[in-house]
C-alpha cells in the first residue's frame, strides 16, 4: 500500500462523507447539534483540495496532511479528534514508501489511542473510540493469524457494524450527547456512524485495488 | 426555511463584513474569520480572547472593544473556531502581559483552545484559560462532558475585561474570570427549535404547546420536556433550579436572556416574574440584563442567569464599556 493507495482512501472518504452528509447530520441532530455531516464534508473537501495541491511521497506524508487540514479547517470535536487520528497514524506509519497490513494495524492503533488520550474516552460512552477500539482489534486479530487482506479488511469491518450498531443502546458520557443523559439512548452515535464509514472507504479502496 | 442571507455557505462572512461595515472601532479580519479591537493590542495589557461557533450574537465579536474582549474567533453556526484562528487572534492581541482565553465548556471549544493555547506557548506568548460552565440544567458528573458554558460567559468577558484595562496581571484576570464563573449560574428554556443554515431544517421538533427545559445555545435538547405554562410558572422552574444548586439571595447580577427569536415584551414579562423570584427568596437584584445577548439563532425562548456579586466584581461591572453589544460610562 503506497502513497496512492491512501490519497484513493482519502478520496473514497471525502465522497462517502459527501453522500452520507445528510445522514450523519440527522444523527447529529438527534442527540447533538446537527453539524457533523456538514463539518466533515466540508474538512475533507479542503483535504481533497489540500492532497491536490502538496506532493505527499509516501503514506505517512498523505496522512499528516489529512490530519493537519482536518485540525484546521473542521472545528468542533471532530476536527481536533479526526486531525488528531490521522496525525498519529501518520507518524506510526514514518517516511516509508509503502506499507503491510501489520504497519496499518499499528497505524490505526496509534489513531486510536490518539483519540482515547485528546478525548479523554474509554469504550462504553457512546463515542468514535466505541467504533474504532473493537474494530482495530479485529482487524490486528485477523492480520496477525494471517488472514488475507480482504478477509482482514472483512473483519475490520464487520467488527465496525455492529459496534456501530452497538452505540444505539448507550448512554453518552462524553461530548454535547452527555447533556441529554438517559435520552441519548436509542440513537447511533455520529462519531461511530462516521468512523465505520471511514473504515468502509479503506475496505471497498483495498478491494479496488486488489480486483 | 426561511431566512435573511446569501447562502448558508457565506452566512457567516456575510455578517462579519456587516459587523465591519457597521463599527469602526473594530478590526475584521476576514479570513481568519476573527473579530479585533482597531488599532491592535495595548502595550502591557492582558489580552482577551473568546471564540465559538457562530449563531450567537452578540456574543462574542460585539463584545470586542474597550473594558471587553480584543478578539473573538468566529466559528461556523454552531461549530468551534479553529486552532489557527485562535493562535492568529492570541498573537494579535498579545501586548506583552500575556492572553487569557475565555473558552465556553463545549468538547469542540475545548479541544480547539487547548490545541492553540499549546501553538501559542510554542511561540513564546503566556496563555492561561478559564472555562465558563454555569449551566445548571447538566449534571457535572463523570458521566457527561460537564456542565455547559452559557450566559455567565457575558459576565466574565465584562469584569475580566475591565480588570484587564485597570492594568492587572493575566493571572489576576484569570482569577476574576474564575471567580465570576464560579459564582454564576444559568438555565435555559426554548419554546420552539433553531435551524442551522447549512442543514435547512429545524435541529428538532417541538409540537405546538411543548416546550424544552434545560436547553443549551445550540438547539441541542435539553433536560426534559414539559407542556407550555404560563411566564410565571416557566420562570419558577427556572429559577427553582438555579435556587436549587446555589440560593439566590444577597446582592445578585441577573442577566433575562433571549434565544433570538422572543421580543423584548416577553423578556421584560420573565425578568418581572425573576424579580419577585429573588425578592421572596431574600435577593437583591444589584444589578441587570434584559435582551439578546448570548442568543441561539432564531429561537424563541431564554435563559436566565445569575452571579453572586462581591463589591469588587460589582466595581468592576460598573466600570466603563464601550462595545457593540455593552455600553455605558465612557
Amino acid at each position: 500500500m503506497d502513497a496512492d493507495f491512501f490519497r484513493a482512501w482519502i478520496a473514497e472518504i471525502a465522497a462517502v462523507v459527501e453522500a452520507q452528509r445528510d445522514h450523519l447530520t440527522q444523527l447529529d441532530s438527534a442527540i447533538g447539534d446537527a453539524d457533523h455531516g456538514i463539518n466533515l464534508a466540508r474538512g475533507f473537501s479542503a483535504v481533497q483540495t489540500a492532497l491536490a495541491a502538496a506532493d505527499t511521497p509516501t503514506p505517512g506524508s498523505v496522512l499528516l496532511l489529512t490530519g493537519s487540514t482536518l485540525i484546521s479547517k473542521v472545528g468542533g470535536a471532530s476536527g481536533p479528534l479526526y486531525g488528531t487520528a490521522f496525525r498519529r497514524a501518520a507518524k506510526s506509519l514514518g517516511d516509508k514508501p509503502a506499507v503491510e497490513l501489520p504497519d496499518l494495524v499499528e497505524a490505526l492503533a496509534a489513531a486510536l489511542e490518539g483519540v482515547k488520550k485528546l478525548g479523554a474516552a474509554t469504550e462504553g460512552e457512546k463515542t468514535m473510540v466505541d467504533v474504532l477500539a473493537p474494530a482495530v482489534a479485529a482487524f490486528g486479530k485477523a492480520v496477525s493469524e494471517g488472514a488475507a487482506a480482504p478477509a482482514a479488511f472483512a473483519a475490520l469491518t464487520d467488527a465496525a457494524d455492529a459496534a456501530s450498531h452497538d452505540t444505539i443502546e448507550m448512554q453518552a458520557r462524553k461530548g454535547r450527547a452527555s447533556y441529554l443523559g438517559p435520552r441519548s439512548v436509542g440513537h447511533e452515535d455520529p462519531g461511530a456512524a462516521s468512523s465505520t464509514l471511514m473504515l468502509h472507504a479503506l475496505r471497498d479502496v483495498a478491494a479496488r485495488q486488489a480486483g | 426555511m426561511k431566512k435573511l442571507i446569501n447562502s448558508p455557505d457565506t452566512v457567516v462572512t456575510d455578517a462579519l463584513a456587516g459587523i465591519a461595515a457597521a463599527h469602526p472601532s473594530l478590526a475584521v479580519d476576514i479570513e481568519n474569520k476573527v473579530i479585533l479591537r482597531a488599532g491592535g493590542p495595548t502595550a502591557g495589557k492582558v489580552g482577551l480572547v473568546s471564540g465559538g461557533g457562530s449563531g450567537h450574537e452578540p456574543l462574542h465579536g460585539g463584545f470586542v472593544g474597550y473594558g471587553m474582549l480584543d478578539a473573538a474567533c468566529a466559528g461556523e453556526v454552531f461549530t468551534s473556531p479553529v486552532p489557527d484562528q485562535m493562535l492568529f487572534a492570541t498573537k494579535a492581541v498579545n501586548g506583552g502581559g500575556g492572553v487569557l482565553h475565555i473558552v465556553k465548556n463545549y468538547t469542540g471549544d475545548v479541544l480547539n483552545f487547548q490545541m492553540a493555547a499549546e501553538l501559542a506557548d510554542d511561540e513564546g506568548i503566556e496563555v492561561a484559560s478559564v472555562v465558563v460552565n454555569d449551566d445548571v440544567a447538566v449534571q457535572d458528573s463523570l458521566y457527561t462532558a460537564g456542565r455547559r458554558g452559557v450566559g455567565a460567559t457575558v459576565f466574565v468577558e465584562k469584569i475580566a475585561g475591565a480588570l484587564a484595562e485597570r492594568g492587572a496581571s493575566l493571572a489576576q484576570v484569570a482569577a476574576v474570570a474564575a471567580e465570576v464563573n464560579e459564582r454564576s449560574r444559568s438555565f435555559g428554556v426554548a419554546l420552539t427549535s433553531c435551524t442551522v443554515p447549512a442543514a435547512g431544517k429545524p435541529t428538532f421538533d417541538l409540537a405546538d404547546q411543548e416546550i424544552e427545559l434545560g436547553i443549551g445555545i445550540h438547539g441541542e435538547p435539553g433536560r426534559t420536556r414539559a407542556a407550555l405554562q404560563p411566564a410565571n410558572a416557566i420562570v419558577g422552574i427556572v429559577m427553582d433550579a438555579i435556587n436549587a444548586d446555589v440560593r439566590v439571595d444577597g446582592d445578585l447580577l441577573v442577566m433575562v436572556n433571549g434565544m433570538g427569536g422572543t421580543p423584548l415584551i416577553e423578556l421584560y414579562g420573565a425578568f418581572n416574574e425573576v424579580s419577585t423570584y429573588v425578592t421572596g427568596h431574600g435577593g437583591r437584584i444589584a444589578r441587570n440584563l434584559v435582551g439578546n445577548y448570548i442568543t441561539s439563532l432564531e429561537m424563541q425562548g431564554f435563559s436566565v442567569t445569575v452571579c453572586h456579586l462581591t463589591s469588587t466584581l460589582l466595581d468592576l461591572w460598573d466600570a466603563p464599556v464601550d462595545t457593540p453589544g455593552l455600553r455605558w460610562g465612557r
